[in-house]
């Protein structure tokens, strides 16, 4: 019974690592903390599913279209609509609001682009959703998926990050934007940068998750809230740190869920997430920066 | 004499809004309504936020725990009774949450305000089911439209004045260089916490007693609609559209915005969202500090002669 | 702030007080009546889109269609008067729904209302309805205290019944499962922490123990919650044969897929809504065969079935198998009665309590402003979501119980 909960708990929280990543990529190294971030991610559940039932492109094929579209537009997003808030506040604390503002505006802009194409319907299709069995546990192959692309992600981007020259230079950005350009770093290029690979991140998300959780035009707001508690939990702008943080909420909803009480779940799930945020703002898994 | 003038305007002005509902129709007394409703949020949110520095996203929590508590209370507690106990339960709520909290600084402080409403709305979820084993609750009350304008009135005005009393106070002068520097307030012996704990405590109260004095008109209340996380944003939204420093700003950034929402969803059922997200991203790049800022700006090209150094003084956000 | 832009802010806030007032004491122009407003607020955006876009407006979108392609409404004197619609986006908040109808009553003076969509909004707006003299025929709101409402909102009328009517119908279905021996009397429950789920649990509990049905396992989860395994495996556990969830769509979703992928076969499946969405049915295949749920249809009435042909063609999809005929028909219903008593908004009200219909439901005649011929159960049998309950009504469906096992 436990070792089912534990794993059940692990596959949950895979989803939640998984749609928290992109998040903390563009929060801690872009520095943009992104309120549309959610429905970027319903976008790429929604080329899923257009793609799934009008070209018949089966949902894992998809990825390859939808994570090049979702750092293509994020780039462009970034160029034509964030830059000028970071050039404007020159690295000071007015981004933060500003960038609050500006995504909470784009928020709208994509989920009413969504409703006008869509409608309000509530969207589902199944994609590979049999059993696998995993040490005696059933669990959903498209749930397991989802495990399998964060910790691999998640995985291969931490390493990217901590072991190469780029990635020291994109973690030198989060550290210091002002300071980057001394050492010959474009600032500008890389925040650019990182801001798009947590839109291809959202979108490779969005695919996934579109195989298995029932999506609304506005349902993007969930998985934003979602991504944040996350982010925060694993500290922002730690990859490694997100996807611990994501299991760990996995864990506590299904041990909750099992052991408590199914009603108690998000409440204990809150409670944890303000827990850390006042013993350590900076996250269970990050340095103190602030 | 000059200031005896500001003053008889305004009374002037407040009078002519007590009497709006005997001269207009349900909508216009309903557009009043929620109008006020936000001139309250706004002022009373810029109160603490535009004030302290600490963006605030828990408005909702106070605002939902006020529609509560009537949505409880009033069918055993005569009515002021039940603003009574709103006002004390939003006192408490701010206080166990401001001792917490207001340690913590910038974006942390936001991201845990947002939390905060999730968590209060799932516990009074998770209360209602288990304790009361009900979700909805009914409120069934002869209190016209009229009666909840005038009482918001009420409570815009009184939130604009203490936060003139307070911007003209010492406090007021303690907050300024909180704002502007945390450290330095310290050094010179201002106490932090108790001062930011007094004014988040005050604008709570206020929020959840727009909260409770709103509830009536929806005659039902369960967390879905109590919670709803759009206040907290608009809320957000409006003051800083106006300058949330400002003691107008809130106002000023409301009354447009709400005005313009109002519009929109009329003529626009179907872009909706998408002109108000324009509108959005076209707000911060053109009105970056807030429209009093913009406002004055004119007026320091325009009449700069003219300009006495007070400004100087309130113009730093 | 100085003086000079106070005063400055003082006379743009006095200024727009007063065109304000100016604009909303302006009377109406009365002029020749050449359409009939109906104006409606619904929630295209935010939570409650997704019930909203299913069961209410595609059906406000067809009849106005339907009705305006015919020539318009017609008046008792056999002339027609065009609808003309007047729609706002309540945003799903309780607020704008209530300024939206004092703004359709008193500014825009419609001739007829339609209601929102949801129980909690039909309530918010229903002390408006009757102060302003407008019936007001709710359909997606699930009350068991509609007999109540009635009493104190006369012109409100009630179409979709309430919780325990349904719950009723299940447990007497269950009972007559159980004593024919094909499945034991214990019954595993889950239901959302919200609005309907919450209702229909309340109902369901002394629904089940006048049955003698034994609730073995009783939680409630959160909205939202996306993750059902644990539950599962409790109600698996749990040695019941009925697995009862008062769900919303996404969970009801996603509740089928993981019973699927957990292998958990219980031989009565009953979820909430969602189930009776046209494209449950289209997903699952031969899987959604047996599942159960609120509502359903009578398959052999020839007016229904023409209804749900036109709704697929006009609106682009089908329509769901509970409230969406309801809603159709309610519609139908206000059009017949302002044909035989006019736009006078009080004779309408009394044609609606006391008059018969035909509507794609069948004959309908309310009995205290409530709608009771319903069909309170409903199970998916060859791709169609078919009455099984009442089961003394005609064009009942006969329940298949237990249900085959996933595929």
């Amino acid at each position: 019974m436990l070792v089912t909960t534990i794993i059940n708990g692990l596959v949950l929280g895979g989803t939640y690592a998984l749609v928290a990543m992109g998040l903390t990529i563009q929060y801690g190294i872009a520095r943009i903390m992104n309120l549309a971030y959610g429905e970027t991610i319903i976008a790429a559940a929604f080329l899923a599913f257009v793609l799934n039932g009008a070209l018949g492109i089966a949902p894992l094929p998809s990825l390859l279209i939808a994570a090049p579209a979702g750092f293509a537009l994020s780039y462009v997003i970034y160029g034509l609509m964030l830059r000028p808030l970071v050039r404007r506040s020159g690295g000071g604390a007015g981004l933060e609001v500003n960038s609050i503002l500006a995504t909470f505006g784009l928020l709208f802009v994509i989920q009413g682009i969504m409703l006008v194409l869509f409608g309000g319907d509530y969207i589902s299709y199944s994609y590979m959703n049999f059993g696998v069995d995993v040490l005696g546990a059933s669990v959903a192959a498209n749930r397991l998926l989802a495990l399998v692309l964060a910790v691999v992600l998640g995985g291969g981007l931490y390493l990217l990050l901590t072991r190469t020259l780029w990635g020291t230079a994109l973690r030198a950005v989060a550290v210091a934007p002002q300071s980057a350009p001394l050492v010959g770093i474009d600032a500008n290029r890389a925040a650019r940068f990182a801001f798009a690979l947590g839109g291809a991140l959202a979108t490779c998300g969005g695919v996934v998750i579109s195989m298995y959780q029932t999506f609304t035009a506005s349902s993007g707001v969930i998985f934003t809230m979602k991504a944040l508690i996350v982010v925060i939990l694993g500290g922002v702008g730690n990859l490694a740190g997100a996807l611990s943080a994501g299991l760990l909420l996995g864990l506590v909803e299904t041990l909750v869920a099992t052991y408590v009480s199914p009603g108690l779940t998000l409440a204990a799930v809150y409670h944890i997430f303000l827990g850390v945020l006042l013993w350590r703002p900076s996250g269970l898994f990050g340095k103190a920066r602030r | 004499m000059k200031s005896a003038f500001v003053w008889v305007a305004l009374v002037l002005v407040l009078a002519a809004l007590a009497a709006a509902p005997f001269f207009m129709q349900a909508y216009g007394l309903g557009l009043l309504i929620g109008l006020m409703g936000y001139v309250t949020l706004a002022s009373a949110w810029a109160l603490f936020s535009g004030r302290t520095g600490y963006i605030s996203l828990a408005t909702v929590a106070f605002f939902g725990i006020g529609a509560y508590m009537v949505a409880a209370f009033n069918e055993v507690l005569p009515y002021p009774l039940v603003l009574v106990v709103a006002a004390l339960a939003g006192l408490a709520l701010a206080l166990v949450v401001g001792l917490s909290t207001l340690r913590l600084a910038g974006v942390y402080f936001v991201i845990f305000t947002f939390g905060l409403a999730e968590l209060v709305r799932q516990l009074v979820t998770w209360y209602e089911i288990n304790v009361t084993g009900t979700l909805g609750r009914y409120i069934f009350m002869s209190l016209g439209p009229e009666h909840i304008y005038w009482q918001l009135l009420a409570l815009a005005a009184a939130t604009l004045f203490i936060t003139w009393r307070i911007d003209r106070s010492r406090l007021g002068l303690a907050l300024r260089v909180i704002a502007d520097d945390e450290v330095v307030a310290a050094h010179l012996g201002i106490n932090l916490a108790r001062t930011k704990l007094a004014l988040f405590a005050l604008s709570s109260v206020i929020i959840t007693l727009v909260g409770a004095v709103q509830a009536p008109r929806w005659t039902y209340i369960e967390p879905a609609i109590a919670f709803n996380p759009t206040v907290s944003f608009l809320t957000l939204v409006m003051a800083l559209l106006g300058g949330a420093s400002r003691l107008w700003g809130p106002v000023l950034g409301a009354v447009p915005l709400f005005l313009l929402f109002e519009w929109l969803s009329a003529n626009f059922p179907n872009h909706y969202s998408i002109l108000l997200g324009l509108l959005f991203i076209a707000i911060v790049f053109a009105v970056p500090k807030g429209i009093v800022a913009l406002v004055e700006t004119r007026f320091r090209t325009n009449e700069r002669a003219f300009r006495p150094v007070a400004m100087e003084a309130e113009g730093k956000p | 702030m100085t003086a000079t832009s106070r005063r400055a802010i003082l006379r743009t806030l006095g200024i727009s007080v007063c065109m304000f007032a100016v604009a909303a004491a302006a009377p109406a122009v009365s002029q020749e009546r050449t359409s009939v407003k109906i104006g409606y607020a619904i929630s295209k955006t935010g939570p409650n889109a997704g019930g909203a876009g299913i069961t209410t407006l595609p059906n406000y979108e067809l009849w106005v269609k339907e009705v305006n392609e015919a020539g318009g409404l017609e008046l008792p004197d056999g002339s027609r008067l065009p609808i003309e619609v007047v729609e706002y986006d309540d945003r799903s908040s309780a607020e704008e729904v209530v300024r939206a109808i004092e703004r359709l009553a008193t500014q825009d003076e419609v001739d007829f209302i339609l209601p929102p969509w949801g129980t909690g909004f039909n309530l918010a707006v229903a002390p408006l309805f009757d102060r302003f003299g407008y019936p007001q025929l709710a359909v997606s709101s699930v009350t068991d205290k509609a007999p109540e409402f009635v009493q104190r909102w006369k012109r409100s009328f009630w179409m979709l019944g309430g919780g325990s009517d349904y719950t009723d119908a299940l447990a007497g279905l269950l009972k007559k499962t159980n004593d024919e021996g094909k499945i034991n009397n214990k019954v595993a429950m889950i239901s959302v922490a919200d609005g309907f789920g919450i209702d229909l649990v309340t109902a369901a509990r002394p629904s089940f123990s006048e049955a003698e049905l034994e609730v073995v396992y009783d939680v409630t989860y959160p909205a939202g919650t996306t993750d059902f395994t644990s539950m599962i495996n409790e109600a698996a556990g749990s040695g019941a044969d009925t697995f009862v969830a008062f769900s919303y769509p996404p969970e009801t979703f996603a509740i089928t897929q993981q019973a699927q992928v957990a292998k958990f076969n219980p031989k009565v499946l009953y979820l909430g809504v969602g189930t009776g969405f046209p494209n449950y049915g289209a997903d699952l295949g031969p899987n959604a065969e047996g599942v159960m749920s609120l509502g359903g249809i009578d398959p052999n009435n020839q007016a229904n079935t023409a209804y749900r042909k036109r709704h697929e063609e006009v609106t682009g999809r089908a329509p769901d198998f509970w409230g969406s005929v309801v809603t159709f028909a309610s519609l139908q219903m206000l059009q017949e009665a302002v044909k035989r008593r006019g736009l006078d908004r009080e004779a309408v009200s009394d044609e609606l309590s006391n008059g018969t219909f035909e509507t794609v439901l069948g004959e309908v005649k309310l009995e205290d402003n409530q709608l009771r011929k319903l069909w309170f159960g409903g199970q998916w049998q060859n791709g169609n979501f078919v009455a099984v309950a009442p089961v003394d009504r005609e064009g009942v469906s006969q329940a298949i119980m237990p249900k085959a096992s996933w595929q």
